[in-house]
Order: structure tokens, then sequence, then C-alpha cells
């Protein structure tokens, strides 16, 4: 099999080797000192050899996690690092954009299968970033305060696991899903009733819309006052914030069935409820869903910012405002850490329910209207 | 004055046309001077003027015209999906209204509007959920109704699995599932190419003569209105209205190649005549 590079390929090829050139030169004279890292620049720059033998993609994604793993080894424990492992950085970093531009030309010349090999490009770049991340505040000796590396941030999340669990319970598990569950549902049975009187329609949709528009941190206080400390007022922040997103798209969900096919049920005397579960509320499923998914993300937030307003000393968002006031920001960053993977996972689980249900979709199984 | 006078005349000979057939008992749609208007914005759009129509049990009426003739409107009209403005309209002796609620009729739309989350057995089975069928009758009816549009073995597929020529036949089999007496159909082959409109409209025919329903189908074709029916009501628009009603002659037995004889370009050439002077009227007066 022939590797063909394309003029940026062959680009990114030469800054990775010819950092590594450089490199190679500068620790010459601390070779001993590090010598995981003189072999990756050794490894690196002879790399160089492709352009009389090209090799496979693979070995260009070894070599950068090669060069990503040797950096970390290598990292002084205090102090400024030496120039050469920021030669390294560049050098590793060059190789990963070079493997993933391969990999991403060779799925698309369809000479690699896209499921499995597709999730490896998110995947390198992610650790990427992490790596970067790591290197450039341990390197750059970046004050904690102002940002943690993310092994710190990971040495937090694994040693306060009780603390950051409880927080995680306090407001996920007690906080956000109650409230989510109640104002989606209560917004899907609002937008029912609106959808079938003119009445309510000109009343309930311009509350709805009034709520939607009130200021959560103007709420939240509120709502600790009405429901006190613990966990019902932030369930209640999260209803009045999922609501209005649920009213809104189930409204127009329920217009999404097209007239020939309403005229069909019509043609059967067909009855209003008959109409409403065997038609209309199966036609607005893909408007739900995205009420869903928006609403996924939208409680998480809701939830940890009106923690900010009195909560008992549990909570994550609670531990984050008080973790900021003590200056400390690595377990912040484990909080929101959890929060983010908190989040994505409750997305994920609502997109994944969302592909069974609406399988018909022309947007999920990708085919024509 | 002019337009007046054509139009009562043109509706005249429509009633002589169907006067000569018509033993009233059997009738199952009457429309009597039966007239129906859009209101809109700029004048009002008479969209049927003065219709007045026979259809016998066991017939197969076609309504052909150009577009904005009204026939479109007058099956959605039987169908009561519209509500006529003036005159009468009966079937079965029914209100429209009554009729519907009597679930008297099955009705094929132009597009097949199958619904994507229901499997075609499922698709089949939907007026008789509706309807409250055990689900043993439903059963035997979904296959029996798949088996008579040539289905069989699709039962699990989704709508949009299927050929659009074989979505339109699961929208048939849909139709025919409950047993209704009279089918109304919308144009239903109106998107499909013309090898498939054939084969269709031979099984439709041959679907016809072993059910014995009375058919009501609207179509723009000139082959296939002549091909399938034993009446054919031309139409003509602005406002629209019945122009000539043509009684065929060829027999119940119709093989694809009927359409290469005299009799049939006898028929399909009267047609014609008629949706001309359909149209001359509006050359006079634009």
């Amino acid at each position: 099999m022939k590797n063909q590079l394309s003029y940026f390929q062959i680009y990114l090829a030469l800054v990775g080797a010819g950092v590594a050139l450089i490199g190679l030169g500068f620790s010459v004279p601390t070779l001993g000192a590090a010598p995981i890292l003189a072999t990756f620049f050794a490894l690196a720059t002879a790399s160089l050899i492709r352009f009389v033998s090209p090799f496979s993609l693979w070995l260009d994604g070894a070599l950068a996690v090669f060069g990503a793993i040797a950096l970390i080894v290598s990292l002084p424990a205090a102090g400024q690092m030496p120039l050469h492992h920021w030669l390294a950085l560049i050098s590793a970093w060059a190789f990963a954009w070079l493997f993933v531009e391969r990999l991403s030309a060779a799925i698309r010349a369809g000479k690699l299968p896209e499921t499995g090999t597709g999730l490896i490009i998110p995947i390198i770049f992610g650790l990427s970033l992490l790596v970067m991340w790591e290197v450039v505040t341990r390197g750059a000796n970046v004050p904690m305060v102002l940002l943690p590396p993310p092994s710190a941030i990971g040495a937090r999340l694994m040693a306060e696991t009780s603390i950051l669990w409880a927080d995680f319970v306090q407001t996920f598990i007690k906080s956000v899903l109650p409230g989510y569950a109640i104002g989606c549902l209560a917004g899907l049975l609002v937008a029912i009733a609106v959808d079938r009187s003119p009445f309510l329609k000109a009343g309930l949709l311009p509350i709805g819309n009034f709520m939607s528009a009130l200021p959560i941190i103007g709420i939240a206080p509120i709502m600790v006052m009405w429901f006190g400390f613990d966990w019902q007022s932030k369930a209640a922040v999260v209803v009045a914030m999922t609501f209005f997103p649920m009213l809104v798209n189930t409204v127009a969900g329920l217009n999404a069935a097209s007239t020939i096919e309403r005229d069909l049920m019509r043609t059967y005397a067909a009855d209003y409820w008959q109409t409403l579960m065997k038609l209309r509320l199966p036609a607005a499923a893909p408007f739900i869903f995205n009420a869903l998914k928006i609403n996924s993300t939208l409680a998480l937030i809701g939830a940890i910012v009106a923690e900010f307003f009195g909560t008992p000393v549990v909570g994550m968002g609670f531990r984050i405002s008080t973790g900021v006031g003590r200056l400390a920001i690595d377990l912040v960053w484990a909080e929101i850490a959890v929060a983010a993977i908190a989040g994505s996972a409750f997305y994920g689980v609502i997109a994944l329910i969302e592909r069974g249900v609406t399988f018909w979709h022309p947007s999920v199984r990708g085919g024509r209207a | 004055m002019k337009q007046e006078l054509r139009v009562r005349h043109l509706s005249e000979k429509t009633q002589n046309n169907a006067g000569g057939t018509a033993p009233d008992a059997a009738a199952v749609i009457r429309a009597e001077h039966l007239g129906l208007t859009f209101p809109a914005g700029d004048g009002d759009i008479v969209a049927l003027n003065d219709v007045n129509l026979t259809i016998e049990k066991g017939e197969f009426v076609s309504f052909i015209g150009p577009s904005g003739c009204g026939k479109t409107t007058f099956l959605r009209a039987i169908a009561d999906l519209e509500r006529p403005t003036s005159g009468t309209l009966t079937i079965n002796g029914m209100s429209p209204e009554a009729a519907r609620k009597s679930r008297a009729y099955g009705y094929v739309f132009q597009a097949s509007a199958l619904y994507p989350w229901r499997t075609i057995e499922k698709n089949v089975a939907l007026p008789l959920e509706i309807m409250g069928h055990s689900a043993a009758d439903q059963a035997e009816r979904v296959k029996r109704t798949l088996e008579l549009v040539n289905l069989s073995g699709f039962e699990k597929k989704y709508p949009w699995q299927l050929s659009g020529g074989m979505q339109q036949r699961a929208s048939i089999a849909r139709a025919l599932s409950f047993d209704a007496d009279l089918l109304l159909m919308d144009e239903p082959f109106g998107a499909l190419d013309e090898i498939v409109r054939d084969h269709l409209n031979s099984e439709l025919l041959k679907l016809w003569a072993r059910t014995e329903k009375t058919i009501c189908f609207v179509t723009h074709s000139i082959p296939e209105a002549v091909y399938l029916s034993t009446k054919i009501v031309v139409m003509s628009p602005r406002p629209g209205r019945v122009t000539d009603v043509i009684v065929s002659t060829l027999p119940k037995e119709r093989p694809l190649d009927i359409r290469e004889t005299p009799e049939f370009l006898e028929i399909a050439a009267r047609v014609r005549d008629g949706l001309r002077a359909g149209h001359s009227y509006d050359e006079e007066h634009v």
C-alpha cells in the first residue's frame, strides 16, 4: 500500500522531525539527565526516513504517544523546564497532528473502517490537550491558583472521592433529576393543554415566556426562601429552567404532523386522544427529545448556580463557591470535572434513547424524508 | 351573462348524461347543485359550482380535469374533509359527516401518508386499531389486504425502506383493511413513473373486480381515466364544474393493450374534447 502524503502532511512531518533534530542538538550536553527524551528526539529525527521509504500512519501515532510519555516522565520536579522540553512538546504535538491527519484521510479514502477508528481521533485530540495542559502548567510553573495541572486535579479527584460523591448525590441525584423530571413533564403536559385550548395558548404561553426570561440568580434566592435550604429549592430552580424549553418545543412538535397525516386520521373518524397518541405525539418526538437534550445541560447548570445562594454544607455548587474562597482551586476543578462528566453522560444517555425512539426520523436513519 | 348561460347549458348536459343510467335506489353518492367556495382575501375562490352527479354502487368513476378544476375538492367534500357551501351531497343517503363517522369510505391520498414510525403491517392496522377491532381480527385483515395488494413478505419493513410504488400499494391496503364499500382515491399514482403506474392500474382493476367496491378516482391522465373507469367525469376550472360525463363502453375485462383499440381511442378523444371545451372558455375571457 502506497502512502501518498499531502503537502500539509509533509509540512507537519518536517516540523516534527526538524524540531526534534534541534532538540537532539540541545540535549547532547544533558543526554544522561533525560535519556528517554533523547531517545524520542533520535526516533523523531529518524522518521525523516519516510521520504525514502514511507511507513504506516500507526508509527506516527506511536511516535506521538512515546513523545508524550517521554515528556511527562522527564518533567523536572520543580522550576522552569529547559528549552529542549518545549521542543519535544512541539515535536510530539506535530506528530499527533500528523497521525490524526493521516488517519482521517485514510478513513475518508475508505482504507479504514469509520466505526472504532473514528473514535481514535477525538481521543487523541483530548489526550493532546491534557498533555499540553500538564506540560505547560508544570513546565512554565503556572501558579496552582491560576490553573492546576490535570495530574493535581486527578490526584484530588482520587483523594476526595467521598466528598465528591456526597456532592454529586446532593446536586445531581437529589436536585437535578427530580427537577428535570418535573419540569420536563410539566412542560409536556402544559404544551398539550395549550395546544388544545386557544384560551390557554393566549394565557399560558406568555407566562412560560416570562418565566424563562427570569434571571436564575434572581429566582434562586426566592426559591430558597420558599422551599428551604435543602435540595427542594434547587429542584424548584431546575423546574423553572427546564419548563419553558420543553413547552415551546412540544407546542412546535405537536404541529409537526402534516396535513395529509391528520386528514387520514379524520377519515377514520379518530377522536382527539387517538390522534394525539397515534399521530401527533410520535410526530413530535424529535422536538421533545431536542428539549430533553437542551434541558439535560441546563438542569445541571441551574442546580449548581442555585447552590451559590444558601445550601446545606454539601453540593457541587457549594463546594465550588467555598473552594474558590479557600483557594482550593484543585478541588474546584475536580468538581468541574465531575460536573462535566455527569452532564455529558446525562446528555449521552438522552441522545441514546432518542436514537432508539426516533429511529424513523430522517436525521437519525440518515435517509431522505 | 354568457358565462352563466354556458355553465347552465353544460350542467344540463351533465344531468342528462347522469340521469340516463341512474335508478335512485342504488345511488352511493348524490350531488345536487353542489357549490363550494373558499373565502380568500381578495374575493372568494369558487372551487365547485353547481355540480350535479350520481354515482351508483359498483361503479368506477374517474374525475379528470386540469389543476384547479375542483376534482380533488369534490372528493374531499365526499370525504367530509371540506364543507360544501351550497347544494346537497349525500353518501349512502347520509350527510358526508355521518358517512365519515360511520366509516363509509377508505381514502387514498396523493402521497402514501404512511407513518414512518410504524411498520407496514402496523400502518395497515392503524384504522383497525382506531376502530377497535380485536388483535386477532387485525392480524387476519392485515394479512388478507397485504396479499390483495401483493405486499406479503414486507410486513416488518418500514415505509421508508420501500419504493414509492410499494408505499402507495401499502396505503391502498390500509384503505381497504376495514372493508368500506367506497374507495376514494386522489391521484394515488400521480407521483409514480409510467411503468409502475401501468402495473398498479391493472392491479387496481383486478382488485375492483374482486371486491366490487365503488371507486372514485381523481386523475389528470386521459389514458388512466379511460382505462380504469366505467364513467368519466370531465371537469373544468374557474369556476370548478362538471363539463361532461362519459359512460365507458369498454368491457369490464381490460388487458393493458385495450389501450390500442379504436373504441378506447374514441373515448379518449371525447375526453380530450371535453377538456378542450373547458379550456376554450378560459381563452375567451382572459
